[in-house]
């Protein structure tokens, strides 16, 4: 978005809206990663119903899966996975690609050096990356988050490297080098709180990325491992009742959508002030 | 000598380079295996004996630059190894299924492309009306949910419900064209959704930006019919980061493929690849990684030698 309109009060009205809307989701997925389990009406692992694939029912809401339990209760055991695992990677990522492309910012053989790293990572499909790494080292949940890291890590370098350029050109930046400041203060000092807001809806989006790639995984089989599960592995156990309908196989797949868009939503709304 | 042809080899060349430097990214990913891969093939058996024999027969003893010289040779010459698991060439397992889901990509592109592109253009050009929102809207939607929930609910809806398609692609019930291409509508259609998506928003991004730009205005000023306007300003300018929106687009295709082939059973690399990262079957899982990303780069590549072309800053030298 490059064109700057005015803002007219019933579009700021309408984005609040929809902003709102998306932080409720996110909310709602937050308490549910932290009290989920606590809440769930039946055992989590627990086969609690006779019939398989049973539609939604006052004793099982969400209705029940391919063993007959209750869905209500593996979606909220689930979702503590997908969230937790996005969240550390998604650190993981953000952390170690911003404080490269913070120092890439400065010019150099390092910048070059870096660059051409990255731009490799970035030329290596995301799925693909992931297939082969968990190929060599097994799916368990460290070699997921590192994988996730790694694949969503040249994104998050090049926002911040491209952001950091543009406040490294401005007067206040030469200033501070004529004064003889070194690197590491402008870069914390005079750049990072230049370029936060920007980089906190990328880390939003990034979020986003991570939580789709992860589902996709344990989607494949090759993500979250039995008898622990996450929201995609969820979709994948239950794919069986896909051809007659059951809820099972839709349930934990819209429970995904709602918290990624309403991530979305969320990032929507925050001031565009800075953004690219 | 035209610069054109110059900057379009130096593109070809960064593209070389990049497949190298892949290749051996990929390649040192797979030496992160835990012991070796022939460790991993004897498991519960390994005696010190099987495991040099078997070492020495997959050329294990060798230092990991000269396997790597070998396997990338191997692949050049259209020769991948041998899968570990079932012991026959890889290039012999993947050639059959390589041409189904190159057929997938295909007909999804050739459906995806010229309706996306449609809707992008539209969408930028009636920018903020209702027609636009809903553009937006649904497009955001479908970008920012797993591929999967857009493939089960075409499945919901129309194999289930509906019951006019089948759920599952299984060429056993193929008895006529009509049938393959009625098993061939909604993977396509379930792909081609995902791509579409992403593409419609990056062009109408890109023409929003042309119609913005100095030049549009200066001929919006002069009177010109807004039809032409869009054809004849700003489209031409818009050429080269259409491309590239094209071309970023179809890479998600490739991630895509590989979820919808699993969903509707297609017999396409998908259910082999994930099969061989089960296994931990190394050579077929290099190969088909490199076939992946060598389409990639190879789409990139040609959206930048497209938007070298369409600049016409560059052609009238």
């Amino acid at each position: 978005m490059s064109v700057a309109s005015p803002p007219s009060p019933r579009r700021v009205r309408r984005f609040a809206i929809s902003g709102r809307i998306g932080a409720f989701l996110v909310g709602f997925w937050l308490l549910v990663a932290l009290f989920g389990p606590m809440l769930a009406p039946h055992p989590v692992g627990a086969v609690v119903d006779l019939d398989v694939f049973s539609p939604a029912s006052a004793a099982f809401p969400l209705g029940t899966d391919y063993l007959g339990r209750d869905m209500l209760s593996r979606v909220l055991g689930a979702a503590r996975h997908t969230v937790a695992i996005a969240f550390l990677a998604t650190l993981l990522a953000a952390i170690t690609g911003y404080f490269f492309g913070l120092m890439a910012a400065a010019g150099g053989w390092g910048d070059l050096l870096l660059s051409r790293v990255f731009d490799t990572i970035i030329a290596i499909p995301s799925l693909m990356f992931g297939l082969v790494v968990i190929a060599s080292l097994g799916a368990s949940v460290p070699v997921l988050i590192g994988t996730l890291a790694v694949v969503y890590m040249p994104g998050a370098f090049r926002n911040a490297r491209a952001l950091a350029f543009g406040v490294m050109a401005l007067d206040f930046v030469t200033v501070a080098r004529a004064r003889g400041e070194r690197l590491p203060y402008i870069v914390v000092r005079e750049v990072l709180p230049n370029v936060t807001g920007p980089l906190l809806a990328d880390i939003g989006l990034r979020f986003v990325f991570v939580v789709l790639l992860l589902s996709g995984l344990s989607f494949l089989g090759l993500g979250v491992q039995p008898p622990q599960a996450d929201l995609g592995s969820l979709v994948r156990e239950n794919i069986a009742g896909l051809g007659f309908g059951a809820w099972a196989v839709l349930v934990p797949a819209f429970a995904i959508a709602s918290l990624t868009i309403g991530i979305n939503l969320t990032i929507d709304a925050l001031p565009k002030r800075g953004r690219r | 000598m035209n610069p054109l042809f110059g900057m379009i080899a130096r593109r070809l060349l960064i593209a070389l380079g990049t497949m190298v430097l892949v290749s051996l990214a990929v390649f040192a990913t797979s030496l992160l295996i835990e012991g070796d891969v022939a460790e991993a093939i004897l498991g519960q058996s390994a005696t010190p004996q099987a495991l040099a024999g078997l070492r020495a027969a997959m050329h294990l003893d060798q230092p990991a630059w000269a396997r790597y010289l070998d396997w990338a040779g191997g692949m050049v010459a259209g020769d991948p190894g041998t899968s570990l698991v079932t012991g026959l060439p890889v290039a012999a397992l993947i050639g059959p299924r390589l041409g189904n889901s190159l057929a997938l990509a295909g007909v999804t592109a050739l459906v995806a492309v010229p309706l996306a592109l449609t809707l992008g253009i539209a969408a930028a050009v009636r920018r903020g009306t209702l027609f636009d929102r809903a553009i937006s809207l649904g497009t955001i939607a479908i970008v920012s949910v797993p591929e999967f929930l857009v493939a089960t609910l075409l499945v919901m809806v129309f194999a289930v419900k509906l019951r006019w398609l089948p759920a599952l692609s299984s060429m056993r019930d193929v008895g006529s064209m009509g049938d393959m291409a009625r098993m061939f509508v909604l993977p396509v259609a379930a792909l081609a959704c995902v791509v579409i998506a992403q593409m419609v928003r990056m062009t109408r991004a890109a023409v929003i930006d042309a119609l913005a730009s100095s030049y549009a205005e200066a001929a919006r000023l002069k009177g010109v019919a807004p039809r032409r306007l869009v054809l004849s300003h700003a489209l031409p300018n818009a050429v080269g980061p259409i491309a590239n929106a094209v071309a970023l687009s179809l890479s998600t295709l490739l991630g895509g493929v590989i979820v919808i082939e699993i969903i509707f059973n297609y017999p396409g690399v998908a259910r082999l690849m994930v099969d061989a990262v089960a296994m931990r079957d190394m050579p077929l899982v290099l190969s088909v990684a490199m076939i992946f990303c060598a389409s990639y780069l190879l789409l990139v590549t040609v959206a930048d030698i497209v938007a070298i072309l369409a600049n016409p800053r560059l052609r009238h030298r």
